[in-house]
């Protein structure tokens, strides 16, 4: 029997990037296949050529043995191939049966919508996989975990036997993980052959019956998990020894530099999102916010730096009360703030690297007298902090966008770590940087912490927290669940606060 | 706009970057002229009865479209930048003479277009001031009323004041009420999220209505005549002086305009608040990250905007009308929209910009009278210069350039404000 | 961007929602304070049921009303709404402003008929005519912008298809050619916006002016070219009344001259207001276009020409346009007028945002400034009555406009992608 899906010599070229570079990758029927990669590694591009959304360079895909071209994503749907997106592709005010049948819809009297007869496919489906989903649901009111359930009873219900999950747990809580890879072993019981996408080398341990580990757009190799171990998987994926690790002396906390007491704060839509928060950073440490994105992390954050009014309680910076003050007034007291979207928060894109440098001090001197600005005082700081921070630039006048991801992170830190600073606040400060970047900031942020620094780390990364917080708390619908030193912090202890448990004993 | 050059651009020489920044609006307004050429064949009984009889004689058809288009834009040259022909005779005769009389009359097309271009600069920096901001102001005619109206008022009802006080007095009057008028939309575009460009569409209306009021009550001229109503003449102090001698009409004004001009280009990229302005323009959310308070740069912005519309509005009572008059303004507000977009947002590109539309627009009063073709034709030609600039990518792909160079709009999305 | 506004202005719900009461509070004390001026207590207003223009089965009494106690009751409703929003809070603040204004509009009315009769049946009647090209272009609006194009040029396919329409309409001798022509017109303009702002992604509300800028400059143009040097090209066209055609239903007392003595456009609009309505939610095109509008990268990767659907929306929501342009002409007064459309497809555009981004609070928030509209027609007789300059009144419906913009802060319909060009993988 030919294998199910056959990849073969693939390669995808974009201005200035070659994002697949022959790769070779074969399924078979009833695999659970993990592509395991850093980010940029190229494996979200190899997916979204065999969904038909990217048109390859070259290279031959074949299904059930036989050559195919995909140019469109019906093409790939109508060869039994389903994708689960990093990104939901779900309609948020649709209900669960339009999301489903959107696309391949049925019609009732010639003309109208009949929501009845999917509902009640989708029913029949939930029943026989185990997947637990409400066809009436509003997909906006769905937990992330339940959002995803609707991506692949949508997939399931246009009969696809080839299942491509895109990094389907970066939003999940660990139990949430283990649902879903229950979910996914239920399926390939099934017959369904399954592609899954990653770049956590535990996870990819304990599903995947194959593992092809993708670097620079290349096939690095593939093996079996009983074959291998994550310290060779992430030498695999990186290209060198990768030390896990960040290594840090013992915290030495000093004065309370962050005081928020009891915390309230609604979304746009006015929903409470963060409900009685109480914590507090001292000087010398690193406090670890984990949890699932969407659990209130950002708005407490836009909170803490003024981008959000406060509905309720206090938030004291080094003893001056901050809970209604301007977002200005909030930085002048010595707090930075690493936002967790650089390019839509923290940069503008059509300014130089210099004007970015001085994106938050151009009206101090010596930028600025009066309303007067001073060019030359700018752009002698921005070529200072360029050396300083290694940023990787042809010059302080190139445009930020034409720099790569870690370099225009690095114009963020850079500016941020240049001010005098009492209080940092970083928001998911590595997301989407390769592991060379990843090691910087995590250097820059313990040397932060050091230097007396009080430091806020909001990540739903649990490596990173774990690794970098002196304490860990967890937040969860907009709670914190509990505070945890980071030696007694647990993964397991750690994935049922995120899921709202609170652990025994 | 997005005033900064592409990294691509950066390298190239500055003749090259510069020759590049030029040909995307020059080839714009060529085939925006081109194109608008064709509704004037079109429109033609004369051409179309040749057209009708196209295959039996397609020379005629031809040649008849070609005079047509030479005999308009021809009077639309001549009526803009003068005859050569007459201004040479005139200038070797006053060299002969001395007489400057006939010379006053050869040079006076071209001061003509001066004078027109006047209120575009002003009007063109206020259309451009906001789109910095990401703001689209489409009131400018509106404010350009507002601004004429109270300047009008200022200028016959304050009596006994000196030149050096009436003046600027009456100037800054019009202005300010510019400022309270565009500032409206922007202040509701600020608190209540309400989009400006509906908003100051409808302040246009509200305008205009409030200018008629006005010209048909309080500030009706007593015993006036004609049909259009009209104000009470505004006194000599508060004029721009003319410069030449009648029936040369070209005013001190211009000059207002240029040094307007460099104040705004000084205050945008050489001060911390047009650095704001800029930021919260090209990305808001970054603006408020940074500290920068949005709702204030969008009330600002949108009253400077307002303030400099409404120059042109107090520059055409002040210079040259010297009274407030329904349908004073052609629609210079409404043209600046398409001039500052071809002048790239830039202050020195609007006075260029506007400089052109001046030209184009004396140009065409004449053509309605020599061709017997309608003024509105400019709009027609607005129109496609707007789209040419907006999506350069059209241009390039009609004339085959290569190159990201050029400018890109960056206003906000949505109604959301 | 709404993001920041929301966070920025509206500060906490709580916060905006107690200075909301306050502000209506105030307008019912406004409206009672205002309107009580120059009225004698037993004053009384006539509010008129019948026409003159058609004979009627039978004839009705006339409404006639105490105009301080109409005064107050309904100050007092505003007022009483206003602090119920201070204390509990209505859940879509949208529908208070709706009732405020009605309140308010006829209370004007009532005030402006004391001691004196004034239609209610012709001030009604006008309202929905005038209703009509805003309700027609608000429904354009929905088309496009439910696909996530920005239609900001109705005003220019209104003009556009003004003119088309007569000028085909004198030269064939048809008035449903005159339509045909508008309904293309508008399908061309439309069809221009959606390359512009689909195929090169231009900005859309460039775009629109574009469209805005050309349609007026071309009609201005042809308008002076054509119609005023060839008359005969500008003689009045109208469909007849349906009143016309079938006189029994024009007799009928209150209907007849409100729904009869209209022209079929008023009623294909409603129809169309159905139509669209029911299509919208309950139709493949419906899930298609609302999926576009709101996550076409969703669409997109099931199959769905996200490029094709906003075309065909584009340009049936152009030809809407078109015949919302086509009923200035041959659906009212029969010529073509330079600048005709006066801002109308603005306000059209307000009303759709007003109505949510839905055809049926289109509808409702058209049937407002249809109302707003015709009280400045209809009040010219009353002028002496009112005391205001007529200019003031004119400028009535682009105030109303400005405020309804300003108080909408639902927005919670508008599609999550509308104004973002699509970008294929």
């Amino acid at each position: 029997m030919p294998p199910i899906l056959e990849l073969d010599g693939i390669t995808k070229r974009f201005p200035g990037v070659l994002a697949n570079d022959h790769i070779c990758l074969t399924l078979e029927s009833g695999e659970i296949h993990a592509l395991l990669g850093e980010n940029g590694a190229g494996k979200t591009t190899l997916m979204n050529i065999l969904y038909g959304l990217y048109h390859p360079d070259g290279g031959r895909i074949l299904v059930r043995g036989k050559e195919v071209k995909i140019d469109t994503p019906n093409e790939a749907i109508r060869l039994g191939i389903g994708m689960v997106h990093q990104h939901f592709m779900l309609v948020p005010p649709f209900t669960v049966t339009e999301n489903v049948m959107l696309g391949v819809e049925t019609i009732k009297n010639g003309l109208f919508l009949d929501r009845e007869s999917v509902a009640a496919r989708i029913r029949e489906i939930s029943q026989q996989y185990g997947i637990q989903i409400e066809p009436g649901a509003y997909v906006k009111d769905l937990s992330v975990g339940a959002q995803q359930r609707v991506e692949i009873v949508k997939i399931l219900y246009r009969q696809a036997d080839i299942l491509i999950l895109d990094e389907p747990t970066a939003v999940l809580t660990p139990q949430e993980v283990e649902d879903l890879f229950q979910v996914i072993r239920e399926l390939v019981a099934r017959g369904v052959s399954v592609i899954f996408i990653s770049h956590k080398l535990k996870e990819v341990m304990s599903i995947a019956d194959r593992i092809t580990v993708l670097r620079d757009g290349r096939v690095v190799g593939t093996t079996r998990p009983a074959e291998t171990s994550p310290a060779a998987l992430a030498q695999m994926m990186v290209g060198r020894e990768v030390i896990l690790t960040v290594d840090k002396k013992p915290a030495q906390p000093g004065d309370v530099v962050l005081d928020v007491n009891d915390l309230q704060v609604f979304d746009d839509r006015q929903q409470v999102k963060v409900e009685g928060v109480s914590l507090q950073v001292r000087a010398g440490e690193i406090l670890g916010i984990a949890g699932v994105q969407g659990n209130g992390q950002t708005e407490f954050v836009e909170a803490l730096t003024g981008l959000r009014a406060v509905a309720g309680g206090t938030v004291r910076i080094l003893g001056r009360e901050t809970t209604r003050a301007s977002p200005r007034r909030i930085l002048e007291t010595g707090v930075a703030h690493v936002p967790e979207d650089r390019q839509r928060d923290g940069l503008v894109l059509t300014y130089s690297v210099a004007d970015n440098l001085a994106l938050n001090t151009y009206y101090l001197p010596p930028f600025a007298s009066g309303i007067q600005l001073h060019e030359r005082a700018i752009f002698a700081s921005a070529g200072e902090l360029v050396k300083q921070f290694d940023i990787r630039t042809p010059s302080i006048q190139t445009l930020v966008s034409s720099l790569s991801g870690g370099n225009q992170q690095k114009v963020i830190v850079a500016r941020e770590f240049a001010r005098p600073i009492k209080l940092l606040i970083a928001s998911q400060p590595t997301r989407g940087l390769d592991v060379g970047s990843i090691e910087y900031i995590h250097q820059r942020l313990v040397e932060k912490r050091d230097q007396g620094c009080a430091i806020l780390l909001v990540s739903p990364e649990l490596d990173e927290i774990m690794s970098l917080s002196d304490r860990i708390a967890v937040m969860y619908r907009g709670k914190i669940m509990d505070t945890l030193p980071a030696e007694q912090a647990t993964l397991e202890k750690l994935g049922l606060l995120m899921a709202g448990v609170q652990p025994e004993g | 706009m997005k005033m900064e050059e592409q990294p691509q651009t950066r390298s190239m020489p500055g003749w090259q970057r510069a020759l590049n920044a030029l040909a995307l609006p020059v080839l714009a307004l060529f085939s925006a002229l081109l194109l608008s050429a064709i509704f004037i064949l079109g429109s033609d009984p004369v051409v179309l009865t040749a057209y009708a009889k196209f295959l039996s004689d397609p020379g005629a058809a031809l040649g008849i479209s070609w005079k047509t288009i030479v005999d308009a834009y021809h009077a639309l040259f001549i009526g803009a930048l003068g005859d050569p022909a007459v201004v040479s005779k005139e200038l070797s005769e006053y060299f002969a003479t001395g007489d400057t009389k006939d010379l006053t009359l050869a040079f006076y097309p071209i001061t003509e277009s001066l004078v027109t271009a006047t209120p575009y600069i002003f009007a063109g920096l206020a259309v451009a001031l906001g789109f910095k901001c990401g703001l689209f102001n489409i009131g400018a005619e509106g404010q350009i009323y507002v601004g004429a109206a109270t300047a009008a008022f200022v200028g016959y009802s304050v009596e006994g004041l000196p030149w050096v006080i009436h003046m600027p007095l009456t100037f800054l009057a019009g202005t300010l009420a510019g400022a309270v008028w565009a500032g409206l939309a922007g202040f509701l575009k600020a608190v209540r999220g309400a989009h400006e460009v509906i908003n100051t569409m409808m302040l246009n209306y509200v305008a205009f209505n409030l200018v008629h009021f006005l010209l048909n009550g309080p500030m009706k001229r007593g015993g006036a005549t004609g049909h259009i109503p009209i104000s009470r003449n505004i006194l000599e102090s508060a004029y721009f002086p003319a410069v030449f001698p009648e029936p040369l009409r070209f005013h001190f004004g211009f000059f207002v305009a240029l040094l307007v001009a460099v104040g705004v280009w000084w205050f945008l990229w050489k001060t911390t608040l047009g650095f704001e302005i800029r930021t919260v323009g090209a990305n808001p959310r970054a603006g408020r990250y940074a500290g920068i308070n949005i709702s204030r740069n969008f009330i600002l912005a949108m009253a400077l905007s307002g303030a400099l519309a409404a120059m042109a509005g107090a520059g055409e009572v002040m210079g040259l009308n010297h009274n407030l008059a329904e349908g004073f303004s052609p629609g210079y507000g409404f043209d600046s929209i398409a001039l500052a977009m071809l002048g790239g947002g830039h202050p020195l590109g609007v006075v260029l910009a506007a400089l052109l539309f001046g030209t184009l627009r004396a140009g065409a009063t004449k053509m309605q009278s020599l061709a017997g073709i309608p003024i509105d034709i400019i709009s027609i030609v607005q129109a496609f210069v707007i789209m040419f600039v907006a999506a350069p990518k059209i241009i390039r792909w009609v004339y085959r350039l290569k190159g990201e160079g050029g400018f890109e709009t960056v206003l906000m999305r949505g109604w959301g404000g | 961007m709404a993001a920041i506004t929301q966070t920025l202005g509206a500060g906490v719900g709580a916060l905006a929602q107690r200075r909301r009461g306050i502000l209506y509070a105030l307008a019912g004390i406004a409206i009672i304070v205002f309107f009580s001026r120059d009225v004698t207590p037993e004053q009384l207003a006539t509010l008129g049921l019948n026409t003159t223009r058609s004979v009627q089965l039978l004839k009705l009494p006339d409404i006639v009303v105490p105009v301080l106690p109409v005064v107050w009751l309904f100050g007092a409703l505003v007022f009483g709404m206003g602090l119920w929003e201070l204390a509990r809070g209505f859940r879509r603040p949208a529908w208070l402003l709706g009732v405020t204004s009605f309140a308010f509009l006829a209370t004007f009315l009532v005030w402006a008929a004391r001691g004196t009769s004034f239609s209610l049946i012709g001030i009604l009647s006008a309202s929905l005519q005038l209703a009509t090209p805003i309700l027609l272009g608000a429904l354009s609006g929905v088309l496009c912008e439910r696909s996530a194009v920005i239609n900001i040029a109705i005003e220019g396919m209104m003009l556009g298809a003004a003119f088309t329409s007569v000028f085909v309409a004198n030269v064939t001798g048809s008035v449903m050619l005159g339509l045909v022509a508008a309904l293309l017109t508008g399908a061309l303009l439309a069809a221009w916006h959606a390359v512009m702002s689909i195929e090169f992604k231009m900005n859309q509300i460039i775009s629109g002016t574009v469209i805005n800028i050309f349609a007026t400059g071309l009609t201005n143009f042809l308008n002076q070219r054509i119609m005023q040097e060839y008359t005969q090209f500008n003689n009045e066209m109208t469909f007849p009344f349906i009143s016309q055609m079938f006189p029994e239903l024009g007799r009928l007392p209150i209907l007849g001259a409100l729904l009869f003595d209209q022209s079929p456009i008023v009623w294909l609009a409603l129809i169309l207001l159905v139509v669209v309505q029911v299509a919208l939610f309950h139709t493949r095109w419906g899930l298609r276009t609302r999926a576009v509008g709101e996550h076409p990268r969703a669409a997109d990767t099931l199959g769905i020409n996200v490029f094709r659907v906003r075309y065909v929306n584009v340009i049936l929501g152009g030809m809407l346009a078109g015949l919302a342009g086509a009923y200035f002409t041959l659906g009212s007064v029969g010529r073509f007028d330079k600048l005709m459309t006066s801002g109308r497809g603005f306000i059209a555009l307000a009303a759709m945002i007003f109505g949510n981004w839905t055809p049926i609070g289109a509808f409702a928030s058209s049937l407002i400034f249809g109302f707003a509209d015709a009280l400045q027609v209809k009040l010219q007789i009353l002028i002496g009555q009112v005391n205001i300059p007529s200019e003031f009144l004119v400028m009535l419906p682009y105030i109303v406009t400005m405020i309804a913009l300003a108080g909408m802060v639902g927005r919670v319909n508008m599609p999550a992608a509308d104004g973002e060009p699509y970008e294929k993988q």
